[in-house]
């Protein structure tokens, strides 16, 4: 015999009423399942004070982590994708684009904004993975075609931080045109001699790799990110075989000589700084 | 070799030869029958031409007689001088390129190559060409560039190689570099799809001045089979995916995606090459003669314009 008795059967709250958790005190990592101050977790810039894993942050996240006291103007901030072949698939293009900007609360897979890091003048354009998996497409190309500008305009350096799996197939040859789009900038900010930094995180890989992820006059990385051309799966389906330990893994890449140098993301701010500082002041 | 679509003109042919075999062993007149024939066959080919499916218009792509970028270079030059090797590590064979001379005028051709049999397919990599490649295409764009002399590139892949290999060396990269550098060339730069175009594999050597396609090929971001395994888990829906991207010769010139068109006989390029080799290389020489009119800061503008128009979106 219970004590309670429960009145109404299927009680079921609609999502408008949902009540959302407060921010815990209390951190636990995915990976090692230990549990931090949530707070000290944020100051360690989203990662693990125990194993250093790197949560898969945002944009949001990551213009507080690099601009002082969080101040920046966002660069384009209502673009949002068309819909230039009509594509459906499980469900049409423009569906999926308006739902996910509901769930995610942003407009596309990448904000841009400039403002000041430590006092220097910096362009950021940040990729969201929570948006169709930081997949680019027009708007992605083009807000980074535009940031490029700003940084050319303001005689900014240029931050792009990537986290994306490749194009986005919705928007087929558009998606492919934006690899071209972009690089066509970064040619122009070599021309003027302003610094590119590239920063991978995890993930970095098809188009984005293959375009202005690695053209970075400095290749950095996140540690222990996935960074490649082709996905994991589709080399193994290709060669018929498992693929090493540790294969296209940020490390790995260091090791072959693709990066400059790997960075913990609670450094990155003062390591930005401290090189960029070299460059424009030394 | 007939496709499964081309069956109906395979029998008409078939029938048709037959009568061309009777007339010529027997006295019988059926010039009449021939005739009529022949119409039928012609109107039936007319018929089914100009009425193809994306997924057909691809199949035509990869039809295993069309002609390879070695086939137009030897029908189109006068003379080709192969060069070889990316200076690094080695010579990739899905990549081959070279100095080459139409009417008098030297051009470095690049492409990717496929094989006619399965030797050849397995040293060609089918096409699919590792970092080295794109390497070697850029080293050789870089000293055609040295020399003032054009570039046409010739772009045939089902994708760059997905390999432990090229990870390792960079795949990433040197496509990155490829396309970054392609912008800045001080010559003017022409890039011919010849039959498949399969996402940055083919972009790492398809940024020009002018981009064409020839009338059955494709270009997209992905292949009809890896799309429709991504997006509806299965490899049977090709034809639905090569509907959903919208990536032949038409729709990419009708998107302003590329700038020409290169027409091809009736039935696709390999049913009368001499016709093909024709019409690539005239349009090869027409539109040089157009982009060496520009300086080269011009063309490098106006290419740089071109593709960042590229894209559809909300303000």
């Amino acid at each position: 015999m219970s004590w309670y008795k429960r009145l109404e059967k299927g009680i079921q709250t609609p999502t408008a009423l949902k009540k959302e958790t407060p921010d815990g005190l209390w951190h636990k990592c995915d990976n090692c399942k230990n549990i931090m101050p949530t707070r000290d977790y944020i100051l360690n810039a989203y990662t693990c004070l125990h194993c250093n894993q790197h949560d898969k942050i945002g944009s949001a996240e990551f213009f507080s982590i690099l601009f002082d006291d969080n101040q920046f103007t966002e660069l384009d901030p209502n673009l949002s994708s068309g819909d230039p072949l009509k594509f459906v698939d499980t469900k049409p293009y423009p569906k999926r684009v308006v739902d996910t900007q509901a769930k995610s609360q942003m407009k596309d897979a990448l904000r841009s904004a400039y403002g000041k890091m430590n006092g220097i003048g910096l362009v950021v354009a940040c990729m969201d993975f929570a948006f169709i998996g930081g997949s680019m497409g027009s708007v992605v190309g083009e807000k980074i075609a535009r940031a490029i500008d700003k940084a050319l305009e303001l005689k900014y350096p240029m931050l792009i931080i990537s986290r994306s799996g490749g194009a986005r197939m919705m928007e087929a040859g558009f998606s492919l045109m934006q690899m071209a789009k972009t690089s066509a900038r970064l040619a122009l900010l070599a021309e003027a001699r302003l610094p590119y930094i590239s920063l991978m995180t995890n993930p970095t890989t098809g188009g984005v790799s293959a375009s202005y992820a690695m053209l970075g006059d400095f290749n950095i990385a996140e540690p222990n990110a996935l960074i490649g051309f082709a996905g994991p799966r589709v080399i193994r389906e290709t060669i018929g075989k498992d693929l090493p330990k540790g294969f296209q893994t940020s490390e790995y890449l260091l090791e072959h000589g693709f990066l400059d140098f790997i960075v913990d993301r609670k450094d990155l701010k003062d390591k930005l700084t401290a090189l960029l500082s070299m460059l424009l002041h030394g | 070799m007939y496709l499964d679509f081309e069956k109906p003109i395979a029998e008409l042919e078939q029938r048709l030869a037959d009568l061309q075999k009777l007339a010529s062993e027997s006295n019988v007149d059926v010039s009449q029958a021939i005739q009529s024939l022949e119409e039928n066959l012609f109107h039936l080919k007319q018929e089914t031409y100009q009425n193809l499916t994306r997924w057909q218009r691809v199949q035509l792509s990869r039809h295993p007689e069309r002609p390879y970028t070695l086939d137009y270079l030897e029908a189109i030059c006068d003379e080709f001088i192969e060069l070889f090797g990316d200076r690094n590590i080695a010579d990739d064979k899905a990549m081959v390129g070279g100095f080459g001379s139409i009417e008098g005028q030297t051009m470095m051709f690049i492409g990717q190559q496929k094989g006619r049999n399965t030797k050849q397919r397995q040293m060609r990599n089918f096409g699919m060409a590792q970092p080295e490649g794109y390497r070697k295409a850029l080293r050789l764009m870089k000293l055609a560039e040295k020399f003032g002399k054009p570039i046409v590139t010739l772009i045939d892949t089902p994708g760059a190689f997905p390999g432990i290999e090229a990870e390792e060396r960079g795949q990433a990269e040197a496509i990155a570099r490829n396309i970054r550098d392609m912008f800045m060339l001080q010559v003017p730069v022409i890039c011919i799809i010849i039959g498949e175009g399969a996402s940055g594999g083919a972009l790492g050597i398809a940024i020009g001045d002018k981009v064409m396609m020839l009338e059955n090929t494709w270009y997209s971001v992905i292949s009809p089979e890896s799309c429709s395994s991504i997006l509806w888990r299965s490899w049977e829906y090709k034809e639905q995916a090569a509907e959903a991207l919208k990536l032949t010769a038409e729709d990419m010139k009708g998107f302003g995606l590329v700038d020409v068109i290169i027409p091809e006989p009736l039935g696709g390029a390999h049913t009368n090459t001499a016709e093909t080799f024709q019409n690539v290389k005239k349009t090869i020489l027409d539109t040089i003669a157009e982009l060496k009119t520009l300086d080269p800061r011009e063309r490098i503008n106006r290419r740089i314009e071109k593709f960042g128009k590229m894209g559809v979106f909300q303000e």
